[in-house]
């Protein structure tokens, strides 16, 4: 395999790892925060949290431009230019992610039984303490499933990171953009052995999250339903 | 000693509370569904707020409209019996009951307390296992003991024994009773169902007047309110 590969496939997961934390965080903060508030707008601003998952992603890509271009309202957020450069893929891979993370962590608390949250709380415990005691483990299979979905599609993300990141090799070239231009330019000994790759480590995290949600979420949730 | 005098506007009627409960007493609230109860239950709790009055326990202000008093439920020292235990189903029995003795200090202590608690309820054996794998009347013990480690000054119990069957009742109700005695802090219980106001030192009913339903024991001698 070239350097440029190598240095295609490295990149990937990074840009993959790093948006899924990101979407994680802010998806799961976010579906807490709203999971059972209510206020005017509400329906209005979950509509633009959700606007990532259905817009193509060229006119993400064309939104993040936009916005993260030198005169761009978040510009002021990074230091120095940021697009064109591997966090720009970073940003565009967390963007497209986050609806994924929120969605399915919005439902996952949303079925939480508010009374045993109501219980740690007469029982002494303040909102923190509740989170990470009582919500958080009870809405874990929901979150899982959120993660799983958000670590694919940032891996597998192309038109968005294309347009913000651009196809430098070596620098912000990802696997799937290495892949298309191998296939584009008839390599297929360079993109056989990428496509390979993906496809064994996305079986293997996928495999590992899920025996690893099953040893830890499953033996409660099947005790529930017996 | 418990003062309670607030308001709340519910949907349907606007719901006033105001009674005393003193040390050692276990205060009834008996009406049937959608007469409030539980609402009075939450609002003492802190998981609900009143429009109007205040909550005074032991001398100290819960919640106060005109001071703008309202401490969180965490900060009130007060235990919760839910209609449906609300055990936390990801945790043991034993995990359950101790997640209640945070604030006691030292885990010596709180092993101790787990312990005697544990003993107190008869559910020791129990302690490995996970709520899915209660019956009713174990639940019932448990959320019991979990509440009781908290060591609470007030213990709220909603509907505690309408969910069981009838000669689970009878043993529950000893059970409960003796348990008062022993813990030394007073109950408020709500149910709909006669059989519970055996406990009560004193039973409330509501009075209903069109919009208004007004739980007092100042104004109706007993026997006397509409139900």
């Amino acid at each position: 395999m070239s350097d440029e590969a190598l240095a295609a496939l490295l990149l990937s997961f990074r840009v993959a790892l790093l948006a899924t934390a990101v979407a994680s965080v802010s998806g799961v903060a976010c579906a807490r925060l709203l999971a059972r508030a209510q206020f005017p707008g509400k329906e209005m601003l979950e509509a633009v949290l959700l606007l990532p998952l259905v817009l193509p992603p060229t006119v993400v890509g064309f939104g993040l431009l936009l916005l993260l271009g030198r005169k761009g309202p978040l510009a002021w957020v990074f230091p120095g230019q940021v697009l064109f450069t591997w966090w720009a893929a970073v940003i565009a891979s967390a963007v497209v992610a986050f609806p994924l993370m929120y969605q399915n962590a919005k439902a996952a608390f949303e079925s939480v039984d508010i009374n045993q949250e109501r219980a740690a709380r007469t029982l002494g415990a303040g909102e923190v303490r509740v989170f990470f005691t009582v919500s958080l483990p009870l809405a874990w299979p929901g979150i899982m499933a959120g993660l799983v979905l958000a670590f694919a599609r940032a891996l597998g993300e192309f038109g968005a990171t294309l347009m913000v990141a651009g196809n430098i090799p070596g620098q912000t070239q990802t696997a799937p953009m290495a892949i298309y231009f191998a296939v584009e330019a008839g390599d297929y000994r360079t993109a056989v052995p990428l496509v390979a790759i993906v496809l064994l480590f996305s079986f293997a995290v996928i495999f590992w999250l899920n025996w690893w949600s099953s040893n830890k979420v499953v033996p409660y949730a099947l005790r529930r339903r017996g | 000693m418990l003062e309670v005098d607030f308001q709340k506007k519910l949907p349907d009627f606007t719901l006033t509370a105001r009674f005393a409960v003193r040390e050692g007493e276990i205060l009834v609230l008996s009406g049937p569904s959608g007469s409030g109860k539980t609402t009075i239950l939450e609002c003492l709790a802190g998981l609900q707020k009143p429009d109007r009055g205040y909550i005074n326990l032991r001398g100290k202000m819960l919640f106060d409209k005109a001071e703008k008093i309202n401490l969180p439920p965490h900060r009130r020292g007060i235990g919760f019996i839910f209609q449906t235990y609300a055990l936390f189903e990801h945790m043991t029995v034993k995990d359950n009951i101790l997640y209640g003795a945070a604030r006691a200090n030292g885990r010596k202590k709180r092993e101790q307390l787990l312990l005697e608690v544990m003993d107190l309820l008869g559910i020791s054996h129990l302690q490995n296992r996970y709520p899915t794998q209660l019956s009713g009347g174990e639940k019932q013990r448990v959320a019991l003991a979990r509440a009781l480690v908290s060591e609470p000054v007030l213990l709220l119990l909603d509907e505690p024994l309408s969910a069981l069957d009838r000669n689970l009742r009878e043993r529950l109700r000893g059970e409960l009773k003796q348990l008062h005695k022993q813990w030394g802090i007073p109950f408020v219980l709500v149910t709909h169902c006669r059989c519970e106001e055996q406990l009560a030192s004193k039973v409330l009913r509501p009075l209903r007047f069109q919009a208004r339903v007004i739980w007092t024991e100042a104004e109706a001698p007993q026997g006397h309110e509409s139900g």
